[in-house]
Order: C-alpha cells, then structure tokens, then sequence
C-alpha cells in the first residue's frame, strides 16, 4: 500500500507491504543508515526520529507513519558531524554499527533535557547496546558535548 | 630524520628516552571515525544488490538426527524460489570452518550439508529465492523425514556416551590432535613440567577446586553477513563481514571443491567480530548459490541464528589443585580440564591448549605445573573462537584458586600475587618461543607495576577485604591478573605494501582486518612516524584478497605486533628506496643524502627534491620506476600482555544482588601506540568480562534447544550494569614490538570474572565457582553459610 511521509524534510510516497517494519522500508528506500541488531526491540540500533521523537524503526510498522514525518541521521549531518566529533575524539567509536541509532538519541536528548545529570543521560541512553566500547568512551563524549561536568 | 624503530632493529627503548615520536604514542582519531560514526553506507548489506538472492536455511528442530528423507518438491514450485539445496547437492568432502592458518589443527569434520544434523539449529536445506517472503515461505514446504538419536547434551557426559556425535570415519585431521571419534573426544591434550604428584604430596598447603565457565555468545552488533557474484571473469566473489578474507578464500575453495584462484574475498567495515567472525559461518551458502544459479546471492543471519546457529566460546571445567608452602610459596600447579566444542570442533585443540600454556607462566616459581584433559563433541552448537580464546576460561579457573588459596592462608591476594608471579628477564619453558631444554625469556613485562597502581587506583588498603555499608548490604573489593599473546608464534604472518603514488602520498595495502578495534589507523600511524609524514597522506586499503598483500587475518591479538612489524619493515624498504631514487635524481651518491618526509636532500640541504616531485619524475618516462615498499613479518615468540584487575562489588545479604561499583584495570601492552583507542579497546573488554561474570547466561531446553537466543534471554551488559571503570597503563618496553608495543585486544577481557569472584567472596564468604556469578547462586551461597 502506499503512504505518504516526509522523510529528512522531503515529501515522499513510499510502496509499503501490510506488514513491513520501518527500518527495512527505509533501508528499502536508500536510508541506509539504518541498521538492525537483533529482531526485539532491545538493541537500539534502528533509532530513528518520527515526529522528532525517538522510535525503534525496527518495531513500528511502515503503514502507521502514514502522514509522519521521518528524520535519519542522512537528515541531520551536520549536527550528526558535530557530536561524532566529540565521540572519535574519545576513541569512541569503535565498530561504528550501533552508532547511528546511537547518536539520533543523543540528539533526541539534547533537545529534551535541559542539563542532564549523569545518571539522566545514562538512563536516557540505556536502551541503546554497544558491545565494542563498554559505555564509558560515549559517556565522556556526551558530556564533553553537553557540557555536563 | 630518520629514526631508529623498534623492532625489527632490536633497538633500545625510545619513549622517554631522547627520541621523542611524532605519530606514535598520540591519540589519534581514528581514520574511518567520522564516516562510520554517521551513518555512510560502508557495511557489507549497505554494498549488496537489491537484484541478489536472498538465501534462508532450514535448520534442525532435533539436536541429534539422521535425515531419512527430504522432499524440496512443493517447496520448489513456489513461485520466485531460485534453487533449493540439500546434503545431496554438496561435495562430500569434510572441512573447517575454523580461520586457521593451514594445516589447521581443527578437525574437517563437517560438510556444507550434511545427512546427519548434529544440534538444534544445523543446516538442512538452502532455500535461495528472489526476496525474503519467498525464501521463508519456501522453507515451510520443505517436508523432512528424520530419525532422532538420543542427544549428548551434557559435556560431563560426553566421553563414552553410547551416542557418538560424530558417526562417519571420513573425518580428516592435519595432524594428531589426540581425536578419538567413538568416545566423542575432539582431542585430547597434555602439558606437563616437573613432578607435579611429587610437588603436591611435599607441599604444606592444598586446594582443589572446580570451576565452570559459560558458552558465551560474541553478541557484535552486526550478525553475520556475507554476499555473493560472479564477476566479469566468472570468478566467485564473496564480501563479507569477516576477520579472515584469507583463510575464508581458503576455507571455501576447500569446501565447494574449486581453486582458491577463481575465489576472491573483500572484507568492508566490520561491525564487530570478538572472534565470531574468525570462523567462516555464513560465507559458503551464498558462494554455492551463485555457483549453481550464476545469480548474485545473499545472506544475513538474524539475532537468533547468530545465537543459536554460529560459534560461541567453548564452556569449560577445570579442576584446579595447588599446592604451596605456609608462606604462600606455590609449588604446584595441576589444572585437570573438560571443553565442550559442541556439534563440530572449530578451533577445539587450541583454545584447550592455549586456557594452559597463557595461565600457567603466571607463576613461574612453581617447580612443577600440568594442564591436561580433552576436548569433547556435544549435540550443542559449536564452540569456537572468542576473544580470550581459552585463556579466559583459564585465567577464571586458576586466578580464582589463587585467590582461595590466599584465603586458605589467610593472606591478602595482592600479596601472594607478588610472592609468586613472573617478572621481567625471567625465563618459562611453556612461553611462546621456548625450545626443548631451552626456555624463552620474557623480555617485557611490567605486571608487578600494573598491580602497584591498581591497589592505589581501587584503594586497595583502605578497602580490603570489605566494608559494611548497611545492614544488609556489604563492600567487597577482590583481584585478578591475567596474560595473554601477540599473534601466534612461529605460524601467524602478514605483510605490508607501501605505495608511493604519483602526489607524493602513499597507500598501505593491508590484510588485516579492522573490525572496530583502529588497527588501520594504528598501522597507518606506524607507517606515517616511519616515514616522517602525516596521516592525512597515508591511504590504508584492507582488505581484498585479489589486493591485499597476504595477512592470517586480524585474530590471536596479532595484528598491532604481527602486521605492526611488517608495517614498519614495508615502511623502511620504501624510505630506502626513496633515499635511492632521489640520490639518483640528485646526482649524488645514497650515504650523501637524507630523507626528512618532504624533502631528499643532500646533509647541508642545498641540493634538494621534494618527495611530491621525487614522485612524479619516478612514474613518468623519465623515472620509470614507481616505489613500492614491502614487509613480511612472522614472530618466532608472542609477546604477553598483562593486566592487573581490581573489582569492588556491593552485595546485598537479603537477595543475593551484586552491585558492581567500580573496576580498575592497569594494563602492560608495552609501547601505547594510541592512547584513546587503546583505552576503549580496554573498557570494552572489560564490559565483555563483566558481562561474561555477571550476566551472561546460556540456557538450553532439556531437548537441547538455546533458549538464550535474543537479547531478551541473554543478556549482555547496558550502560546501568556496569559501574565506575578506571583503565591506567604502565608500559614495559617489548623488544620485537612494533615502536615497543604488544597486544590489547583479548588480554583485556580475562580478569572481570575472577576478580569480581574474589570481591563476592570477600564481601559475604561465598565462592560462586560457576559462571556468572547470579543473585540467585550469591543467595544460596549465604543461605547454605548461614545454615552451616
């Protein structure tokens, strides 16, 4: 069935199946960001933003975003660049798979919560997995980049 | 100027001393950093062909069957289905999928597919169709006739269980790995030096206990993937999401019975690989496909089948007995061992070995130590390689009866770590490199400086052995050290290739494969502090088996050391060069002139070419002659690392929970070649170990099922589980590393799980000898110490 979305600001008709996931339509459609971790909901890999919200593409089906809009980290590089700037800095990013879905909730963060401690950023990003860094490198990323002492 | 280098020159050491490094020993960002940190499309699926197949497999529901009939007909007819393969389609030849360089010690025990199904989650049949949908609908239809053996499902009972895991006698091995196929043992294993029933009979002091360790699962982020064509030539070309595009060329020529030559591997960005991807679990399905259909082919294994159907770490028993004096002197060393290498044995003989021959020269004051026991075949998934590669399940086992043993004598583990452990110019028999009569020195080693930080990091004095927080909650902080290797002596080898090109920049042609870790940026900072440049002017290409200069491929810690060193000989033979063709150029004789990384130039600079133009008249007609350094480097020994780790836990009496509140780990890779990635490469080790101590649980069915087969049921370690994680290094100086340096990536995950054993013990008596170490076994503990 076909849809209609915005997705990184442009407007778009996508041919979903009934029962398509997010993440593989847009993969599908060339966003291929997108990564997949694990099948149920607990990895965090497929963050994406709808309504500027962080979802898992994963575990949303394609047809209820009819109408929504989408945002990719292809739709938000430049503030993307900014925070892998801090992230690389640190050595943090290491096999890079989970960093996508990773750092579209870092920026979901930023802008909903005002002046984080460490344990909100920590409980903030908890449902994102990563199994190369061990958590810390990110965590003074995150900090560095949100001025969090 | 030119500099001396480390290894390959046996130099003295240089950090610290009067030669200050430009590249080396800096926190560089790593060179592919930015772009996989954002999203570009660089993995192996963001490569595929929307026009591939995709492949799906039908898998055992049986942990133990012969397949008495398989009728792919109704499957067939569905439309958009490519092709359907079954144990009748494939060569009848045994391999391995273990990344081994050859002759590997791992057993050919297995066939693409096979007659017999061995674990729930064996291959039946390949279904390649033009999507998804198809492929699983197709799968559906496959009609299976089986007859179900009785499974060996537990290891303890393997040996002489009246079902033989392995019935066909067409098993091939290399060598003697101590197999005997009728009794379910893989391979069989003995290391002994000096007396040891005489040592423990004479010795004061005797502990003997047995530990168990888990089948941990790698758990990257990305799961196993490969894709598949035919190129222009006809040749079967395979990406893949792997650590050994070498031996995978190898592994499936061998198995689709085809020469290595019509084979070709390419290795993108990995996402995580932990040893995972040191086996080559997927990349022969698609190869077949596209050779039967001639169609591009794909594969992606899902969460579940990267549990339940790959490699895990190989679960272990160990008995360990000590024997040592009133004062803590320790005797002997006897570690009586079980693995359990599941339904085939990839990588079975050497993570048994190794769990003996990386713990044991710990304590070299011991007059007398054995390893022995076997390595048995189960109706499990396969075992296989995985970061630590025995020397975890060793370290958990020997580390924690050293720490029983200082209780036993009721003296702090620090101090009996430094009674007995291995120091720097001291000499073992069973290190890397030894000869009959003849044992190897080691020639770095900081262990005893790594232990003096961390019991000042943890604050060792003042928390020891624990502190009552509360009623009901208790501090505990407990120790562990561990070592491991660099490479593998006297087998592993790379080489390295320098170009120079027409702009005066160079390529680095590699074989390794970084997977995460930033080993291309570490090779690359090795070459650019060789040749007196700058990052930003070296381009590293890895890896591509049609390219790429020849590499064993990124596993047993060897990359930073084994591909180091041939980085650092490529890089000398192309300065040679340069030195060469400029002082022809010049007109001036070789010992006149001297290379600065821009310049040749004669010693008072007056005669000078720049490398940019050096660079250019050397490709055109006039040089004819463009520079291309090359290095081989193969280590006669391999070097350990070591770390010293320190775990302060808080336990609750009432529940059994374990909070684990802060980790320290000093580490001795020698030279740090890059402090950032060297540090993450350390927490993430850690946070494996932990998650290995703490969390990690495999559960199968009574049947023999995984039932810890998604992230729901297996859980690995989340930003909550973690604690404070402080890594500090102290530097020894390796002679034959590169610039100094030694390994990183696997020593850093051995000590979580004894030394947070030891903190239970010491902040609520209870040993928990079976990982991970759960509120549940920590409460039955208490109970067990209350009622007594």
């Amino acid at each position: 069935m076909k849809i209609k979305v915005i997705i990184n600001n442009q407007n778009m008709e996508l041919d979903v199946a009934y029962d398509e996931f997010l993440a593989d339509t847009l993969r599908r459609y060339g966003f291929l960001s997108v990564k997949k971790g694990c099948d149920t909901g607990s990895c965090g890999l497929c963050t994406v933003w709808v309504d500027d919200k962080p979802v898992l593409s994963c575990a949303t089906l394609s047809v209820r975003i009819n109408g929504k809009k989408i945002t990719t980290i292809e739709g938000v590089q430049k503030e993307a660049k900014e925070f892998a700037e801090y992230l690389v800095n640190e050595g943090a990013e290491q096999c890079g798979f989970c960093s996508p879905g990773f750092i579209m909730t870092v920026l979901a963060m930023k802008r909903e919560l005002q002046n984080p401690t460490v344990e909100e950023i920590t409980h903030y990003l908890t449902g994102n997995l990563c199994r190369c860094t061990g958590y810390m490198g990110q965590l003074r990323a995150v900090k560095k980049y949100l001025g969090v002492v | 100027m030119y500099r001396v280098y480390g290894a390959a020159k046996g130099c003295q050491k240089i950090l610290g001393g009067s030669v200050k490094m430009r590249v080396i020993n800096k926190g560089i960002p790593k060179i592919d950093g930015i772009d996989i940190a954002t999203g570009k499309a660089v993995y192996t699926d963001d490569l595929s062909s929307n026009n591939a197949l995709v492949i799906k497999i039908l898998r055992s529901p049986h942990a133990f069957a012969r397949i008495k009939s398989i009728n792919t007909e109704r499957a067939q007819e569905v439309p958009g289905v490519e092709c359907i393969l079954t144990y009748k389609d494939v060569p009848g030849v045994r391999f391995t999928l273990a990344g081994q360089s050859y002759p590997e010690p791992s057993p050919y025990d297995r066939l693409i597919l096979d007659e017999y199904v061995r674990y729930v989650g064996d291959e039946v049949a390949i279904i390649a169709a033009v999507d998804e949908k198809t492929a699983l609908k197709a799968l559906k239809l496959v009609e299976v006739e089986y007859e179900v053996f009785e499974p060996v499902l537990d290891f303890e009972e393997a040996e002489g269980h009246p079902s033989i895991v392995h019935p066909e006698d067409d098993i091939h091995l290399n060598m003697d790995i101590g197999m005997n196929r009728e009794k379910n043992i893989a391979s069989s294993y003995k290391l002994e030096i000096g007396d040891v029933d005489s040592e423990l009979a004479e010795s004061d002091i005797i502990v003997e206990k047995t530990y168990y360790t888990q089948a941990q699962a790698h758990a990257m982020m990305e799961t196993y993937r490969a894709f598949s064509y035919l190129d222009h030539n006809g040749r079967l070309t395979i990406v893949s999401s792997t650590q050994i595009p070498f031996h995978v060329r190898g592994i499936v020529a061998r198995a689709l019975q085809i020469p290595q030559s019509k084979v070709r591997v390419i290795k993108p960005r990995i996402g995580g690989g932990f040893g995972g991807k040191q086996t080559a679990s997927v990349e022969i399905f698609p190869a077949l496909v596209t050779l039967k259909t001639g169609k591009p082919a794909k594969i992606i294994y899902d969460r579940k089948e990267t549990f339940s159907s790959t490699t895990s770490r190989h679960a272990m028993r160990i008995t360990v007995k000590l024997g040592a004096d009133k004062e803590g002197n320790i005797k002997a060393i006897d570690m009586q061992a079980l693995s359990d290498t599941g339904a085939y044995g990839e990588h079975a003989p050497t993570v048994f070995s190794v769990a003996g021959h990386k713990t044991l020269p710990l304590y070299n004051k011991a007059q007398a130590v054995r390893y022995m026991g076997n390595v048995v075949y189960t109706n499990k998934m396969p075992a296989g390689a995985l970061r630590g590669y025995g020397v975890t399940q060793g370290t958990f086992a020997l580390e924690s009866a050293i720490n029983e043993l200082a209780a036993e004598l009721n003296m702090d583990p620090v101090v009996i770590r430094e009674k007995n452990i291995i120091k720097e110019g001291e000499t073992n028999p069973i290190l890397e490199g030894s000869k009959d009569g003849n044992p190897a020195a080691l020639e770095s080693c900081a262990l005893e400086s790594c232990i003096k930080k961390g019991k000042e990091l943890i604050r060792w004095h003042e928390k020891y052995p624990r502190k009552v927080i509360s009623d009901t909650k208790v501090r505990g902080v407990g120790m562990a050290i561990t070592m491991q290797g660099s490479g593998i002596g006297g087998i592993d080898t790379a080489s390295a290739v320098i170009k120079l090109n027409n702009d005066g920049f160079y390529t680095l042609l590699l074989g390794s494969t970084d997977m995460g870790t930033g080993s291309d940026t570490i090779l690359a900072q090795i070459a650019a502090e060789v040749l007196d440049t700058t990052m930003d002017r070296i381009i590293v290409h890895a890896a591509d088996t049609d390219i790429s200069p020849y590499d064993t491929g990124s596993y047993a810690s060897s990359t930073a050391y084994v591909t180091g060193n041939a980085v650092i000989k490529a890089a000398e033979d192309m300065r040679k060069k340069i030195v060469g063709s400029g002082a022809k150029l010049l007109g001036l004789s070789e010992k006149d002139v001297e290379f600065d990384g821009e310049f040749i130039k004669n010693i008072n600079g007056k005669q000078k070419l720049s490398l940019n133009e050096l660079a250019q008249r050397l490709i055109s007609g006039e040089g004819k002659n463009q520079l291309i350094g090359m290095g081989t480097f193969g280590g006669e020994t391999s070097p350990p690392p070591f770390v010293a780790g320190f775990a302060e836990v808080e336990v609750d009496k009432e529940t059994g929970k374990i909070d684990l509140i802060n980790y320290v780990a000093v580490v001795d890779c020698g030279t740090v070649i890059n402090p950032n990635l060297a540090r993450i490469q350390a927490e993430g080790g850690l946070v494996q170990g932990i998650g290995l101590a703490m969390y990690e649980d495999v559960q199968y069915s009574e049947r023999g099922k995984m039932n810890s087969n998604t992230f729901m049921q297996y859980k690995i370690p989340c930003r909550k589980d973690i604690g404070k994680i402080t890594v500090s290094f102290e530097s020894s100086y390796e002679p034959t590393g590169p610039f100094g340096a030694k390994s990183i990536g696997e020593v850093v995950i051995n000590t979580p799980a004894p030394a947070i054993a030891n903190a239970v013990y010491n902040a609520v008596g209870v040993n928990v000898r079976k990982l991970p170490i759960t509120p549940e076994k920590v409460l039955k503990g208490i109970m067990e110490l209350i009622s007594e």
